[in-house]
């Protein structure tokens, strides 16, 4: 078996590309669940919409890419705050499964709309304008959008870190997902932070969004197979750590570009291959603490 | 169980309804999906209803066993009833796989592990070949049940499908009530607590999932017996969607619920398009007519509703009316 390496290469940053997405959808996921002990099946959709919002301004108001690269991420978030506001809030008190059966709901309402009016085939959708082009580095041919969604999305990813980890901010949210009645007690106004969160949440899915529309085809459902796998991922990682969920991400993307040089085949299911692996060797995933 | 007096002449009406339906002008085909959708959900309604367990890859129950018993009937000939068998072993199986997997997990990510393993099923039906990808087994025969009985009739299928529902539900309706359903009954109520008491209730779980899983391939062969193919939309995951919205519409963790949210909803995917042009006929707003093509909207919408303010279900709240009514009476 001979394989080139140029495209080695281009299937592993295709993997680094899809494992920004993973991480980014994981990283909304754990922080949703951390604080609303919501598993927020709608951030495929959300992902979507932040896509199909960019596809909206661009072919109605020729709004440039850039611009919506700030502006599908708010206008989801703000769409977030009212869904959390309007509905999550009075299911907190339940079970667990409400929260993703309630989702669920809103996920087959947001892809139904959107179904209705674009049917379900791709939207076409051009690769912004400065980014077009490829980069011949000798070895690779580096086609620079792809380069970008991986910057893009670990400077992201990483703020995102920072700012839980090492602010103050993030000490309140991290101490709101230990005990957020203590914390309320302290005087820090715990519902707008949960409500707050869940915005914040479900903007990272659309920022996702808008990178990916360039790279992959944008249709009403685009995210539902990638929220599948995205779950395969959190239970792989764990909830229980940020870096944790970034790596693994980033991580399995890779593995799936190798998948689809050695054994295309298998490229689909891997990801689900190896999370029965981590469930029979380590069931807590690989960062997660058994509660 | 007080409500056996009232319960029991109501089940015998519904069969006595369903014996008759054909003659009386049901289209036997619809109700025979009918009949398979509702031992589907009350399968799975054992496990969500009962053992308190939220699995999201029931799908791959009813389309892997749906293949498999098609797979036997058409390629190898096998007779219907070793076409059925074959096709609960298959249920069994896969939920028993699943099953072991996904309780090392709990809670939400048991749901999770459940979806992402029957996402992988999915794609191998996708690309393996004996499924026949997107174009799926067409053509299954109905064949002669034991040999004898001539299944092309569609009345004949009619009995026999009713006959191997009743039986199905009488079955569950058994376990719910033996020592068995009361343990799980327990596990779902306070778990700390059963295993406290000793019992293993890792091993409770596992027999409840696979009792459910074999239950739902049962399912998945019967329809495609009936209806003659398999397709990639039975393994689809929006197939273990549409069972829990079965389940949560006609009432978690009542034994008819099921049967009522099953008929509601596919009644509804059935009729959605006529019920659109109705409404556009009212009310003269002509977006109804286009209703048919947004199923998703629809069931999204009634999953929403179901979650925020009905989340006893049709027969819960029926049964919710009837105790009020007799406690303020006695």
């Amino acid at each position: 078996m001979s394989i080139s390496m140029p495209a080695l290469l281009s299937q592993l940053l295709l993997g680094l590309v899809n494992g920004s997405f993973y991480a980014i959808l994981s990283l909304g996921l754990a922080v949703i669940f951390g604080l609303l002990n919501v598993i927020n099946f709608a951030h495929g959709a959300l992902f979507m919409f932040g896509a199909v919002l960019t596809w909206m301004a661009m072919n109605y108001f020729e709004v440039n890419y850039w611009v919506m690269l700030v502006m599908a991420p708010l206008i989801v978030g703000v769409f977030g705050v009212l869904i959390e506001r309007l509905l999550l809030r009075w299911i907190y008190k339940l079970d667990h499964l409400y929260g993703l059966l309630l989702t669920l709901g809103l996920t087959l309402l947001i892809e139904g709309v959107l179904r209705s009016i674009y049917g379900v085939s791709g939207l076409a959708y051009d690769t912004p304008e400065p980014l077009n082009s490829a980069t011949n580095l000798g070895f690779m041919v580096l086609p620079n959008y792809r380069a970008w969604v991986v910057v893009a999305s670990l400077v992201v990813c990483f703020a995102t870190w920072f700012l839980i980890e090492k602010t103050r901010i993030g000490a309140y949210l991290r101490a709101g997902t230990e005990n957020p009645r203590l914390v309320e007690a302290f005087g820090v106004n715990v519902p707008l932070m949960i409500t707050l969160t869940y915005g914040f949440g479900v903007a990272l899915a659309a920022f996702a969004g808008v990178l990916a529309a360039p790279v992959i085809q944008i249709s009403p459902l685009m995210g539902q197979n990638l929220i599948i796998v995205v779950f395969a991922v959190v239970v792989i990682g764990g909830m229980g750590s940020i870096l944790g969920a970034i790596l693994t991400g980033l991580g399995l993307g890779v593995i799936e570009g190798f998948t689809k040089v050695f054994y295309p085949e298998a490229s689909s299911t891997v990801v689900f291959v190896i999370m029965v692996i981590v469930l029979l060797i380590r069931p807590a995933g690989l960062f997660g603490k058994e509660k | 169980m007080n409500n056996n007096r009232l319960a029991i002449p109501l089940y015998l009406l519904l069969l006595i309804a369903l014996v008759a339906a054909p003659f009386a002008g049901a289209y036997p085909v619809f109700v025979m999906k009918l009949l398979c959708f509702a031992l589907f959900a009350c399968a799975f309604n054992l496990l969500l209803g009962f053992t308190g367990l939220l699995s999201f890859g029931h799908a791959a129950f009813l389309g892997g066993s749906a293949y498999v018993a098609g797979h036997a009937m058409k390629i190898w000939g096998l007779t219907p009833e070793l076409g059925l068998l074959l096709g609960t072993a298959t249920g069994a199986l896969l939920g028993w796989l699943f099953g072991v997997l996904a309780i090392r997990r709990q809670g939400i990510y048991f749901a999770m592990i459940t979806l992402a393993l029957a996402q992988m099923v999915f794609f191998i039906a996708l690309q393996a070949k004996f499924t026949g990808g997107e174009d799926g087994l067409q053509a299954v025969p109905r064949g002669k049940l034991f040999g004898v009985v001539d299944l092309g009739n569609d009345l004949t299928m009619y009995y026999v499908t009713l006959a191997i529902v009743v039986a199905a539900f009488l079955l569950i309706m058994r376990t719910i009530h033996s020592p068995f359903g009361q343990v799980l009954k327990g596990i779902k109520e306070n778990e700390p607590r059963a295993l406290s008491l000793g019992y293993d209730v890792s091993r409770f779980k596992l027999l409840a999932f696979v009792i459910s899983a074999a239950l739902s391939g049962l399912a998945g062969s019967l329809k495609t017996l009936v209806l003659g193919f398999a397709t990639l939309t039975d393994v689809h995951w929006s197939s273990s969607g549409s069972v829990i919205l079965m389940t949560l519409l006609g009432g978690l963790g009542t034994l008819s619920g099921p049967i009522v949210g099953a008929a509601i909803v596919v009644a509804l995917e059935n009729k959605i398009g006529e019920l659109g042009h109705l409404l556009a006929r009212i009310t003269t707003v002509d977006w109804f007519n286009t209703l048919g093509e947004s199923v998703t909207m629809v069931t999204g919408l009634i999953f929403v509703i179901c979650v925020l303010a009905f989340r006893r279900g049709v027969m819960g709240e029926v049964i919710a009316f009837v105790d009020r009514r007799r406690t303020r009476r006695g």
